[in-house]
């Protein structure tokens, strides 16, 4: 085999090449100690889907957090410096979450990240976290495995056993269901892991799962799926995918004729919900992390500036990014120093944070310890129906 | 003799690259690091790429459903054969290597066969029904994953260990790898066989007339090409935390026509030039923010109109390099 | 049994959308051989301007109220979104197809994948990436056919879809254009050679099949509540191969290929499982070129009935 020489140099430089392309100054390899500590800013960094399918999820969270970090500055910053967050598009691919996670430590010197929606996208950037021992928290990833990663990573939402629980518990032993189907979002591991959980609970609690259909992120068409439910004599429908598409699905049931409750979580939480939904959303039953009405006085503050400094009111995803940013901000305080290990202490201390969505404590498996309320939708709005603790 | 000259050209590109490795690692920090790592990567998907789309002439415009095969197979396997293994030989580096290279080889492998799969019906189609066809191909493999409870279904595939898949990938393996790839694929397309797939590329009929087995050696290309991007799948899983059906979506195959483009259909070096290009321009355009997918759609259409031929067209870079007079043979434009 | 009529009804109204799109691709392709994948953004646009102007004329008002749309504005408002989405594909060809129409095969094609790429982007980036509800232009009757649900926005569906198409057949029989049109998609060159405009003839044929899919991107909006800005992406690949199936270049062909596609999805969707609805399209896809690549209703050679 002739090996050509002269590609085999083209090659080698071509290589060559790429290695000198932006040369940067040394790293210690494992840690990224040197981030931050002698700068006059506390740089912190989010990594979200800013564009592609999953975009507005991104965007809100992100609106979320940058209120909480300007809310902090008016009121003079954390440990004296004022806080900037970088905000990196991970396109709602795990190669981007990876590369943004790498980025944020290795060019924007962050001492923490925020950080993702989706759980896949959170293992993706979790590990690199990890690795380089920087304290990661996500605002709304709620598969377990997660924290699994590593000490350095942290959440600020229930996860979906917990959640799943809430909703079966609530629709055995309140409503009184014993049949109910299940519509899951194949596409979003959220959607599978809460339907899961459910599952397993309401089974367990006595109830009966008569059928599971299943749809996509994306999908606008549900009239196969429920058509599919209409004849099974389900008394509800669980349905714990997105805002996005519950609307549409339960309009979708009300023009088939399929006149059941729907079931579900807190990737419900949006004004767009109602927007969608219209009438045929009312008399449906979702767990979330805080109730409009019996709102804290926090809680209520929060909504009114987001509105007033975005235009839009926020979903749960922009109300649990406020959450982490505002639990982070905590913690740099108790910790003392903007140095990351000292932060990830601190965050794994955090006990009775109130936070907009309740009190916090995390638990030693870095998930917080949250009771979930279940809301009803009466006349277009969600109203507390009960309250269910772990 | 030849075969002692051969083994040792061998070693010696393989301690140059190991050299490499030792002053990459200690002198560029992680962020850069992942960028040429997934040059690398994107250097396989292009040069694989390129010998059926480039020098067969035949869209395959779905790949990114090979890629996908070969990164589950690489990471199911490796996760499976990991206990065996170490206990065989040992926690080390070498059970690792061993580990690694055996699940790519074997990721490589199903990705060839499913390129067989796809190939020998859809072969027999010309231009853009093949190109529709691949595509659907593509879309269905990633379907087929995103139902794939075994492997994690639509949160994908995270192997065995909490902190996800094992990170064999590094400097060494993804640049041997790019070699021999790289030398597989130049001695393929400067061969007999290479000069009859660019017969094909040029007119089939006529190729047909002078007795080429055009379908087998179509196959055959699509095959290899879909083996090589399995092998730069295996590669990009033990990089990341897991692999997702989401990460091999219809997005990625342009990905990696734009890579064959912007370096010149055809051109082997072009195709390298394209892998470096595509990772490091998408980086450098991050600052864009939201603009940054517009402007490089944008982008893709400005080359198609005022320069479709890319930088090197279909000639190596070599032929720049010599500037000898084109002797119309199998490098010429 | 009213399942499998319920989703029979159901496929037909989205089979009907899939036609009104697929009747532009099989025009474009009957002419210049060339995948017009921006087609799908086409008809994400159209929808988009139908909520604009609806918008525009004052329709939250009559929401609000619980009046009906007037009917006048309803179509005033197809009106608008079928003359932007003819306004948007006329441009497309000048700017990006024309100057790569001699090229080889794959330089147009891969000019239409950047065309839909950037159309879908700049989508997200100005009607942003959230879905949107679908304002009722057409207020939503349903009624019960022995156990069926029917809504009139499904009539409506088949009674559009279907004047629509006899139209265009009417336009490409007893018409100069349409005359041009099957002359062009005949022989190219000799249709020049016979003093016939081609780049006018090429763009009426995009503007008609951009309207067209316009008109299919506000039925869609009203029958599928929501629209985002992603949403031609597949609509647009499954209308192409309806196309297909029909028999490419066949105006009947894109009808009935659309109808089937149609049905098929539904039907996987409800007795298989609705994680394959977009993979049984691809797979009738591939059927289809191998067992007979001209289509359906198609003839070897390119000629439209």
């Amino acid at each position: 085999m002739r090996i050509p020489r002269r590609t085999l140099i083209s090659g080698l430089c071509a290589t060559a090449l790429s290695l000198f392309v932006g040369c940067k100054k040394k790293q210690p390899d494992g840690s990224a100690a040197g981030n931050a500590s002698g700068g006059s800013e506390v740089v912190i960094g989010h990594y979200a889907s800013m564009t592609g399918s999953t975009a507005h999820f991104g965007q809100d969270t992100d609106r979320g957090i940058r209120l909480a970090f300007d809310e902090a500055n008016a009121k003079g910053g954390v440990l004296g410096k004022k806080l900037r967050v970088v905000t990196l598009d991970t396109r709602g691919d795990s190669a981007e979450a990876a590369s943004a996670v790498t980025r944020l430590i290795d060019v924007e010197k962050v001492t923490a990240v925020l950080g993702e929606v989706a759980s896949s996208l959170s293992l993706a950037g979790g590990r690199v976290a990890q690795r380089r021992k920087i304290p990661m928290i996500s605002p709304t990833s709620t598969n377990p495995k997660v924290t699994e990663v590593g000490d350095y990573i942290f959440r600020v939402c229930f996860i979906d056993p917990f959640q799943g629980k809430v909703m079966a518990t609530f629709a055995r032993q309140n409503l009184k269901f014993s049949k109910v189907a299940i519509l899951k979002d194949v596409k979003n591991d959220y959607s599978i892991g809460l339907a899961d959980a459910f599952q397993k609970s309401f089974t367990a609690l006595g109830g009966k799962i008569v059928v599971e259909q299943s749809y996509s992120q994306g999908d606008t068409d549900f009239s196969a799926q429920v058509t599919a439910i209409r004849g099974t004599g389900a008394e509800a429908i669980f349905v714990p995918g997105y805002y996005s598409e519950v609307g549409s699905i339960a309009r979708t049931a009300d023009r088939l004729g399929l006149k059941v409750p729907l079931l579900g979580g807190d990737g419900w939480d949006s004004p767009d919900l109602f927007k969608i939904g219209g009438d045929a959303i009312n008399g449906s039953y979702f767990s979330d992390h805080f109730a409009p009405d019996l709102a804290t006085e926090q809680a209520k503050q929060f909504v009114a500036k987001f509105t007033a400094k975005y235009g839009v009111a926020p979903s749960g995803l922009g109300a649990l990014g406020y959450e982490a940013a505002e639990v982070l901000v905590d913690a740099i305080r108790r910790a003392g120093k903007d140095e990351p290990s000292a932060i990830r202490d601190a965050i794994a201390q955090t006990k009775d944070f109130e936070g907009v969505t309740g009190k916090i404590t995390m638990d030693p498996e870095r998930n917080p310890q949250k009771s979930a309320v279940v809301l009803k939708i009466e006349g277009g709005k969600a109203k507390f129906e009960t309250s269910i603790a772990p | 003799m030849r075969a002692l000259i051969r083994a040792a050209t061998i070693a010696g590109v393989l301690l140059v690259i190991y050299l490499l490795q030792l002053g990459f690692e200690s002198s560029l920090n992680d962020y850069v690091q992942r960028i040429v790592l997934l040059s690398g990567i994107n250097i396989i998907l292009a040069v694989g790429l390129n010998l059926i789309n480039g020098t067969t002439g035949q869209f395959s415009i779905g790949h990114a459903g090979f890629m996908a095969v070969g990164a589950y197979g690489a990471a199911y396997l490796g996760a499976k054969l990991a206990p065996p293994l170490h206990s065989l030989l040992g926690p080390g580096a070498l059970a690792n290597g061993v580990i690694f290279n055996i699940a790519l080889l074997m990721g490589g492998l199903f990705a060839g066969i499913s390129g067989l799969i796809v190939g020998m019906p859809s072969l027999r189609l010309r231009g853009d029904y093949l190109a529709v066809v691949t595509l659907g191909f593509g879309e269905i493999i990633r379907i087929l994953f995103n139902n794939a409870s075994f492997l994690g279904a639509a949160t994908g595939y995270f192997g065995d260990d909490p902190s996800g898949l094992p990170a064999y990938t590094n400097f060494f393996w993804v640049f041997a790898w790019v070699t021999a790839i790289v030398v597989l694929i130049h001695n393929l397309t400067f061969s007999q066989t290479g000069r009859s797939l660019i017969a094909i590329r040029e007119d089939e009929i006529a190729a047909e007339a002078m007795a080429t087995p055009t379908t087998r050696l179509k196959v055959t290309a699509f095959a290899i090409s879909a083996a090589t991007a399995g092998i730069a799948g295996g590669l990009f899983a033990h990089m990341q935390a897991g692999v997702r059906p989401e990460d091999f979506r219809f997005e990625k195959s342009i990905d990696m026509i734009v890579m064959i483009i912007v370096g010149g259909l055809g051109s082997i070096s072009g195709a390298i030039l394209g892998g470096i290009f595509l990772a490091v321009s998408l980086e450098l355009m991050r600052d864009l923010q939201q603009y940054r997918l517009v402007l490089y759609a944008l982008l893709l259409i400005v080359i198609m109109i005022v320069r479709p031929q890319g930088l090197l067209g279909s000639r190596e870079l070599h032929h720049f390099l010599r500037r000898r007079p084109k002797s119309g043979t199998v490098g010429g434009a | 049994m009213t399942q499998f009529f319920q989703q029979i009804i159901n496929g037909l109204s989205l089979g009907s959308i899939y036609a009104l799109i697929a009747l532009g691709y099989t025009m474009v392709y009957g002419i210049l051989k060339l995948i017009n994948f921006a087609h799908g953004e086409v008809f994400m646009v159209g929808a988009y301007t139908g909520l604009y102007a609806a918008g525009a004329l004052g329709i939250d008002a009559y929401e609000a109220s619980g009046r009906a749309f007037p009917l006048y504005l309803a179509l005033a408002v197809l009106v608008a979104a079928m003359a932007a989405a003819a306004l948007l594909g006329v441009l497309i060809e000048f700017l990006a197809y024309r100057p790569v129409r001699t090229a080889p095969r794959l330089t147009p094609l891969i000019t239409a994948i950047g065309v839909s790429l950037f159309l879908q982007n700049a989508g997200m980036l100005v009607f942003s990436p959230n879905p949107q509800r679908y304002p009722a232009i057409l207020r939503e009757v349903r009624f019960e056919l022995f156990g069926v649900i029917v809504t009139n926005i499904k009539l409506t569906i088949f009674g559009v879809a279907l004047a629509l198409m006899f139209g265009l057949h009417l336009l490409v029989q007893k018409t100069w254009t349409g005359r041009a049109m099957r002359a062009l998609s005949f022989n190219i060159d000799a249709a020049k050679l016979m003093g016939i405009d081609t780049n006018r003839v090429i763009r009426s044929t995009f503007a008609i099949g951009s309207a067209l899919a316009a008109a299919g991107g506000i039925l869609f909006g009203l029958d599928q509540i929501t629209i985002n800005p992603l949403m031609g992406v597949l609509t647009g690949l499954k209308a192409f191969v309806a196309a297909v199936l029909g028999g490419i270049g066949s105006i009947p062909g894109a009808v009935v290929g659309g109808l089937l596609i149609g049905l098929a999805e539904q039907l996987t969707a409800g007795y298989l499982s609705p994680a394959y609805r977009d993979a049984i399209t691809f797979v009738i896809l591939i059927a289809i070129l191998l067992l007979k690549p001209e289509g359906l209703l198609g003839v070897v050679r390119v000629e439209k009935v």
